[in-house]
């Protein structure tokens, strides 16, 4: 294990990262059933570690420890789960009926392939025949409770208690990538690599989060172990960059896909702490690294629960922005991954603790 | 014999929009190419593949109509990278978002559908069903290679990959009609290596969704004395109406109603009967949805049939059919044929 001591071993995302996002988008992680992908990020992080365990609760907690004296301890977040389902009554003749996990809608699931299970069987959520429908039932949305996961014909290969998230595999198209999950695989991918090259003068503590989608619960706990002087969550942020139906001007786009990392200010859970948001910006301007502000409002990481974690954790969030998240697809931008990645690994190499000296 | 469910998957993998059904004729092409006597194309672009018979001449014929085409979208706007579209085809706006799709621009674009999100979107239509005018689709390009790429009247085809599920079902779209293509193709091959006396032209008819274009200039063309048509039926679903639905796997379907030859609907129906094949009896008190509606009123008027082969969730990238349904309704037609003979047009009268 080499400690990075100057800026061109800072961790960079090419082909090789791409194809670990490729991996870690189509394994299955539903909240609570975060197996799949925590077997990557051990695979992966385990020879770069000085330490690691799985907590209570399924969270990867990873330290990398640096060589210099009286180390900043900087805990980084990234949460390993993502919405889906779990199978809740055997219908018979391969029909099921299913409950929600996070924040996933009958619009999302409609005519869509499943996987379900470890072995990722499909089934599909059909619909009834356009044909069938009156034109006043087409205006009104489905809801869950209409729903069946239909597997074709009875298989004893799904059982009760299943999860079952989108059978969607992973495509790089042009700058961008489209794949499920991305909410929030595209931080796992980066935290992996910030672990692998993380700087001599900080304690990394890294925490692969399980239950982020269900109320951050993963995050709470690793917060309280790792007990870091300053916290940065890497998450995935929507995009709503659309164009606006009948409106001059889109207003509310949340972050823009292009614009680099979204750094936070405030969402429903977390209000940053605002020298960590001045000192990214700063280091964002001095590496020249396009970065936007994600407009403050509703939405929540993983801070939420750590910054009032113990006695406080001075946290921050930065998301790579998404279109489409919580849904069988969502479309990222390959630059804006590897901006973000930038922005955290520069911001990891040049922090000192004059970062929280001053005032909040 | 070809592999129903490879031969589906390949078929269902071309795109084949209505009026734009040219990519999957190569298809159809090779698999009826080693079991017709000739194969061509109306000039709609339909596909005649004949079977001669071995009768004297002048042979009666037997036609058996399978659409080839395909529901999907067509670009109708491209703005700031995105494109709006209508639909090609029924389709209810609700299971759109969200599906993988293939732009067919100047080259090949995988996209998805998305709706425009509720924030962005008029008072009157948030919070509900967001309709097709409200949809986009995203190629996740920039917008000026959009902008080269696409042009309004591109089409748009759906692009679920075919998925092999439990009890030898298929999922995917355009199910709806290449698996009755896919049965015709197991119908001519069975009579590849069977005596028959009459003609039979296999037709996989174009712009079935849209205009029956296909199947009324077919049946003018090649003016058979009898005329079947294979197509999907609603297959038993949650949510689907019972009574208006049929179980998956447990058979074809024989129609019964105005658009059909009451002899004719017999005819079939002792023989599956006799051959125990299983089959449910499909009233249709009016018209049915199929190539049938055109071909019985084409020209003089021709006796007409329809066979349907049970399908789930319609007219959706998720369309789900059971491969026995498909090899039974194949074989029917096969056995029909095969006992056609030179006084068959006689028997069939109507107030005997």
């Amino acid at each position: 294990m080499t400690n990075m001591t100057d800026r061109t071993q800072l961790p960079r995302i090419g082909d090789e990262q791409v194809e670990l996002l490729e991996r870690l988008s189509n394994a299955c992680a539903v909240s609570g059933d975060e197996g799949e992908v925590r077997k990557i990020v051990l695979e992966e992080i385990r020879p770069h570690a000085d330490d690691v365990k799985v907590d209570a609760l399924g969270n990867v907690l990873a330290t990398r420890r640096g060589s210099s004296e009286r180390r900043l301890c900087v805990m980084l977040a990234a949460h390993m789960d993502e919405v889906g389902l779990m199978i809740t009554h055997d219908e018979s003749d391969g029909f099921y009926r299913f409950g929600i996990v996070g924040g996933l809608s009958a619009i999302d699931l409609t005519a869509k392939v499943m996987w379900v299970g470890k072995e990722h069987i499909p089934g599909v959520i059909g619909v009834k025949p356009v044909h069938l429908t009156e034109p006043d039932e087409r205006k009104k949305p489905f809801s869950v409770d209409d729903f069946r996961l239909d597997m074709g014909s009875s298989t004893d290969k799904v059982k009760v208690g299943d999860r079952a998230t989108f059978a969607t595999t992973f495509v790089h198209q042009g700058p961008s990538l489209r794949g499920k999950a991305l909410d929030n695989r595209l931080g796992v991918a980066t935290l992996i690599e910030l672990v692998k090259h993380s700087p001599p003068h900080i304690d990394l503590q890294a925490a692969f989060t399980v239950q982020e989608e269900i109320g951050l619960r993963g995050a709470r706990v690793a917060a309280y172990a790792f007990n870091p002087d300053l916290a940065i969550i890497l998450d995935s942020t929507p995009a709503y960059d659309l164009p606006a139906w009948d409106v001059d001007e889109n207003l509310r786009y949340n972050t823009r896909l292009g614009a680099g990392p979204a750094i936070y200010i405030a969402d429903s859970g977390t209000l940053s702490d605002p020298r960590l948001v001045r000192y990214l910006m700063e280091i964002a301007a001095a590496n020249k690294i396009p970065y936007q502000i994600r407009q403050p409002g509703g939405g929540g990481t993983d801070a939420g629960a750590v910054h009032k974690q113990r006695e406080g954790i001075p946290s921050v969030s930065v998301s790579i922005p998404g279109r489409y998240h919580h849904s069988s697809a969502a479309i990222a931008r390959l630059s804006d991954w590897q901006n973000t990645c930038n922005l955290v690994a520069n911001a990891l190499f040049d922090l000192t603790p004059q970062v929280l000296a001053g005032e909040r | 014999m070809t592999d129903i469910a490879n031969f589906l998957k390949e078929l269902i993998a071309a795109p084949g929009l209505s009026g734009y059904e040219s990519t999957v004729h190569p298809l159809i092409e090779k698999a009826w190419e080693p079991v017709t006597d000739q194969i061509s194309q109306s000039k709609l672009g339909s596909l005649h593949g004949l079977q001669r018979g071995t009768g004297p001449e002048p042979r009666q014929s037997i036609l058996v109509a399978t659409h080839m085409d395909a529901i999907g979208l067509m670009v109708n706007a491209v703005i700031e990278g995105f494109l709006r579209v209508t639909s090609i085809g029924g389709i209810d706006a609700r299971v759109l978002p969200g599906q993988i799709v293939t732009v067919h621009g100047r080259r090949d674009l995988p996209g998805l559908v998305v709706a425009t999100p509720a924030r962005l979107l008029p008072s009157y239509v948030q919070g509900g069903v967001t309709p097709l005018e409200y949809l986009l689709v995203d190629v996740g390009l920039l917008p000026q290679d959009v902008a080269d790429l696409v042009r309004v009247g591109d089409t748009i085809s759906f692009a679920q990959p075919p998925i092999e599920t439990a009890g030898e079902t298929l999922v995917g779209h355009t199910l709806d009609n290449r698996a009755s293509v896919a049965a015709l193709t197991h119908c001519l091959e069975l009579l590849h290596t069977r005596a028959h006396v009459w003609d039979v032209w296999a037709v996989a008819t174009v712009q079935e969704e849209n205009s029956l274009g296909g199947a009324y200039t077919s049946a003018f063309q090649l003016h058979p004395s009898l005329a079947l048509a294979v197509d999907v039926t609603f297959a038993s679903s949650p949510g689907s109406p019972s009574h208006k639905t049929f179980p998956l796997g447990k058979g074809p379907t024989l129609i019964w109603g105005p658009n059909v030859h009451p002899l004719l609907f017999k005819t079939l129906k002792d023989l599956a009967e006799q051959l125990e094949i299983p089959f449910n009896l499909e009233p249709t008190p009016s018209h049915t949805g199929t190539d049938t509606f055109a071909m019985q009123v084409t020209a003089d008027g021709i006796p007409n049939m329809v066979i349907g082969i049970p399908l789930r969730y319609m007219h959706t990238p998720v369309e789900m059919v059971a491969l026995k349904d498909v090899y039974r309704a194949g074989r029917l037609v096969a056995e029909l044929i095969a006992q056609l003979d030179d006084g068959f047009m006689e028997k069939l009268t109507w107030d005997n």
